[in-house]
């Protein structure tokens, strides 16, 4: 059972490596390995999205990965979002307390994941279009419309932005 | 500067947003062990032996417990809420076990502690732990549990009743009489499971060398829990820290006092010295986080020929699961909220609660209001049908008048006092209801338009009411700093309402500092002392109230101390610009951070009978609750074949007092129709004959997601509360009561079955496609 591997990622730009066991999910590796905590667990079968991360830029699920199979790869988490903190916040971010996106905060970190690549893809997108892409994240608290609005937000403030 | 009532961001947010706020499972502590329990696979069973020999020798495990190495510690845990003083009520408290000793009494009710250098080695040691038990019948179905001979949940009672409560106002024998029509009907309303995305989780350390016990804990009522254990542990309360840090969504069922991990987990880790830790796992979670609702109601409604109300008979089961920690208050809630926001002259209620095989049940989100509301809305809508009245109609010539508050409904309410309504007005939130949702229009035009193009709409509109606030108090701290830092402490935990920053907002506004300048401190034991928790909706209106009278406190010191200052009358100064200045002169002032350093003088006595610094406390405790109002509308449309049920549009207008902050509430609002249709159409716990839960996890237990919500429309009335000088009423359960009554209202009018009438929840397609074909058999067999 002890099979220790030791597994060197990339995490929000930063070289890391940790020893774990074979059987350690990426989600635990990253939250108690790591001590990045901002990655949440909701079910740990891959139905919630709470423990969303980008894995070389791609929306997945760190409950349905092993640790060892991230060997090599390149991670962000909501930590990598807005790296200088409280004031910078990333726009998508700010969109989401602009319009009370969140409420007990559990599921934000996946959405964001979820959503900041989906925005660079769609920067123009219908509510549907939305309402698709969060589909695979559940929240418990919101009823999803503010986090939608916010979503919309932040979309329309890039493309004033990038219009202007 | 007015900032209550403003739409306000949220001070917490920044943390949230970026991954740095602290939840439960986040806590790291040098040294930490890791819990698993082992759980019972069976629902009921006869336990002959707990070996657990095996799991003690497995490589990296620390130690095992059963209940016989608890000693003296194994006791039930406390009775919550004493029944109340109804007469005739009977109750038997039968609490819940830290494990399980003789007997097991439902799924997943825990056996054996492990705990072991990890989570993954002590269940693995779980594995080698065996159980030799022989299972009992499981008592599943409500009605069967009380046939005689049935399987006893706990053996020394005669039944599996554990509770009756009779309640009467008025006289329905002799309202029957009188009435020209008398509908009864019985409605099912089953368990669902509050599944915030949070499980549960504990923490503990015991600092040997200050003999401190610190806890996180994801509870509702961190003071409560802080409390219980240091009696059960033999501590004095200033010894035990409990810490709520961030916690991922309450709804009810984290204010459960006390589960069996909290009572453990603490206790191992003082007698190992260790830090240990528990995280609770989801399907651990569908079997050991206690559940909602479950009732049968044989409800009968007499008439005048006009469609007044004369009288409400209701007969009912409530399945209260194991045990019975919480007392009656979800069927409480369902007998009283029943009376709604309408008059009813005379009502003759009795419930029975029954043991069950199955998870305890405890309040969540609505705490057994929805089914009250679910049965006078049905037997509504059946009149409306039988006597050829308006379905609109038919609630507005029943609605309490706005000239009769306080009104009282002679029953006894969760808190044990008689049900009075402080206020309200219910006519215009049913007009702008039918305005907002456009029911005009729809029913004259769109409707029939669509009907005729072959597709299924249909419209409903229903009335709740919601008592909130209850007591018994809350309190809070209020201070200024020498810095200008604002801090605001309260007992009351925080599960993502936003008291953070409506608290922030009330103490902001007395003191003329921005939002932003006000740190708010919740669910720590060791910063404030004295509370009851977040339960009820009544987090900002109790607490709320409590941070007012604090901050006008701290208001009128300041203007005291500036007033010395100054060398000006009181009358002459105003709290404004970050401190006080004269009025007339504003340029003479003196800053907040100033004031704070001369309230505590570091040379020169403390005048007898005042106090140092800028601070004060103080506590609100409402005599009742304050009772908040509502009409959600909707228009829903269904597909025949697949009975796949779109909901086109929603509308919430409501009133729950002064709002204090519009963009939560308009969250909370969303929210809780999210779990209002989870509820009506997608949550159902299926329980087999044996007691096993066929759907414990989120591939089969559905929530709803972002394409099952609509969009809500959200109006709000404000008719203030006299019970408190905010005038606020709670929010957090409105949107979730009525949801499920209102949507087979809707349904029903989609489908447009002659005769055709929903009398359950929750519904599922299949279901629903079952009890369709039922009514079309039953339509063509007449
Ligand atoms: S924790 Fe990974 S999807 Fe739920
Ligand atoms: S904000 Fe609580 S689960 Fe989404």
């Amino acid at each position: 059972m002890s099979d220790r591997h030791t597994v060197r990622v990339t995490v929000n730009g930063e070289p890391r490596v940790a020893e774990t066991e074979a059987r350690t999910l990426l989600s635990d590796f990253l939250r108690h390995d790591l001590g990045l905590t901002g990655t949440h667990v909701g079910c740990e079968h891959g139905v919630c999205g709470a423990c969303t991360i980008l894995f070389d830029g791609e929306p997945v699920r760190s409950c349905l990965l092993l640790a060892v199979q991230a060997e090599g790869r390149t991670i962000e988490t909501v930590e990598g979002l807005a790296p200088d903190g409280r004031d910078h916040l990333h726009p998508l971010q700010e969109a989401f307390r602009e319009t009370h996106g969140l409420q007990c905060g559990f599921c934000t970190p996946g959405f964001l994941m979820t959503l900041v690549p989906f925005l660079e893809e769609n920067p123009d997108p219908t509510e549907h279009e939305i309402r698709m892409a969060l589909s695979g994240n559940l929240c418990r608290c919101t009823g999803y419309q503010h986090i939608v609005d916010a979503v919309q937000l932040a979309a329309k403030k890039k493309t004033d932005e990038g219009g202007a | 500067m007015r900032l209550v009532g403003r739409r306000v961001r949220r001070n917490e947010d920044p943390r949230l947003l970026t991954g740095r706020a602290l939840f439960v499972d986040d806590v790291q502590r040098p040294g930490m062990l890791h819990v698993a329990f082992l759980r019972s696979p069976f629902a009921h069973a006869r336990i002959n032996e707990v070996d657990v020999s095996m799991a003690r020798e497995f490589p990296g495990v620390h130690a095992v417990y059963t209940a016989a190495d608890l000693g003296d510690y194994w006791r039930p845990g406390p009775l919550l809420v004493p029944p109340p003083p109804v007469e005739g009520s009977v109750f038997h408290e039968r609490t819940q076990v830290p494990l399980a000793k003789d007997k097991i009494r439902h799924l997943g009710e825990p056996v054996a502690m492990i705990v072991a250098d990890s989570r993954a080695l002590a269940e693995d040691a779980s594995d080698r732990i065996f159980l030799d038990c022989e299972p009992l019948d499981a008592v599943v179905d409500l009605e069967r549990a009380l046939e005689p001979g049935a399987p006893l949940v706990h053996d020394d009672l005669d039944s599996n009743i554990a509770a009756l409560v009779p309640q009467r106002k008025g006289d329905y024998a002799s309202a029957r009489e009188r009435a020209d029509v008398v509908i009864r009907r019985r409605l099912v309303y089953d368990r669902g499971a509050s599944a915030a995305i949070e499980n549960r989780g504990v923490v503990a350390e015991w600092d040997r060398l200050t003999e401190r016990l610190m806890i996180w804990d994801t509870t509702q009522a961190p003071i409560p829990i802080r409390n219980g254990l240091a009696s059960m542990l033999g501590l004095s309360e200033s010894q035990v820290r409990v810490v709520a840090p961030f916690v991922g969504g309450g709804f009810g069922p984290k204010i459960m006092m006390f589960y069996p991990e909290e009572v453990l987990v603490p206790w191992a880790a003082i007698r190992l010295d260790r830090p240990l830790k528990w995280i609770e796992d989801r399907s651990e979670n569908f079997v050991a986080t206690t559940q909602e609702r479950g009732q049968i109601h044989d409800a009968e409604i007499a008439l005048t020929r006009d469609g007044r109300i004369l009288g409400v008979k209701d007969s009912f089961l409530h399945d209260t699961g194991a045990y019975d920690p919480y007392g009656l208050t979800v069927p409480l809630n369902s007998q009283c909220t029943l009376l709604g926001p309408y008059d009813v002259p005379a009502y003759e209620s009795e419930f029975r609660a029954v043991f069950t095989t199955k998870t305890i049940v405890t309040p969540y989100r609505g705490a057994g209001r929805q089914h009250g509301v679910f049965v006078i809305e049905r037997l509504l809508d059946a009149a409306s049908r039988e006597l050829g009245i308006d379905r609109i109609e038919i609630r507005r010539r029943n609605f309490i008048g706005p000239d009769d508050f306080p009104y009282a409904n002679e029953v006894i309410y969760q808190d044990a006092a008689p049900l009075v309504y402080d206020s309200g007005n219910y006519e215009p939130l049913l007009d702008k209801a039918k305005e907002m949702i456009g029911w005009e229009k729809f029913v004259a035009e769109k409707q029939p338009r669509l009907r005729a193009e072959g597709r299924h709409v249909g419209i409903g509109i229903v009335a709740y009411v919601e008592g909130t606030g209850i007591g018994p108090y809350e309190g809070a701290r209020v201070q200024v700093e020498p810095t200008g830092r604002v801090s605001v402490v309260t007992g009351v935990g925080t599960q993502g309402q936003g008291h953070y920053t409506v608290l922030a907002q009330i103490a902001a506004e007395q003191l003329g500092v921005g939002v932003s300048d006000v740190a708010v401190v919740t669910g720590d034991t060791d910063q404030f002392h004295w509370g009851s928790g977040t339960f009820a909706s009544r987090g900002a209106v109790v607490a709320g109230n409590a941070v007012h009278a604090a901050a006008k406190e701290v208001r009128h010191r300041m203007l005291e101390l500036a007033a010395k200052h100054l060398d000006a009358p009181v009358e002459e100064l105003e709290v404004a610009d970050g401190g006080v200045r004269l009025i007339a002169d504003p340029e003479r002032h003196i800053d907040r951070g100033q004031l704070a350093s001369l309230a505590n003088p570091l040379r020169g006595a403390v005048e007898p009978g005042t106090e140092p610094g800028l601070e004060a406390t103080q506590y609100f405790g409402p005599y009742r609750g304050a009772t908040a109002s509502g009409v959600h509308a909707a228009i829903v449309e269904v597909d025949p074949e697949t009975m796949l049920v779109e909901v086109l549009d929603y509308v919430v207008v409501h009133d729950c007092g002064k709002v204090l902050n519009p963009l939560l509430v308009d969250g909370q609002v969303h929210g809780g129709v999210a779990q209002g249709l989870g509820n009506a159409f997608y949550e159902e716990l299926v329980y087999d004959d044996e007691g096993q839960l066929l759907n414990a996890s989120f591939m089969d237990f559905l929530l709803p997601t972002s394409l099952d919500v609509p969009r809500v429309k959200v109006g709000h009335l404000e008719t203030p509360s006299p019970l408190n000088e905010l005038g606020s009423k709670g929010a957090g359960e409105a949107g979730a009561i009525p949801t499920a009554a209102l949507f087979v209202q809707a349904l029903e009018d989609a489908l447009a079955i002659p005769g055709f009438e929903i009398r359950e929840i929750p519904l599922h397609p299949s279901r629903l496609w079952e009890l369709v074909r039922a009514a079309k058999g039953a339509e063509e067999a007449e």
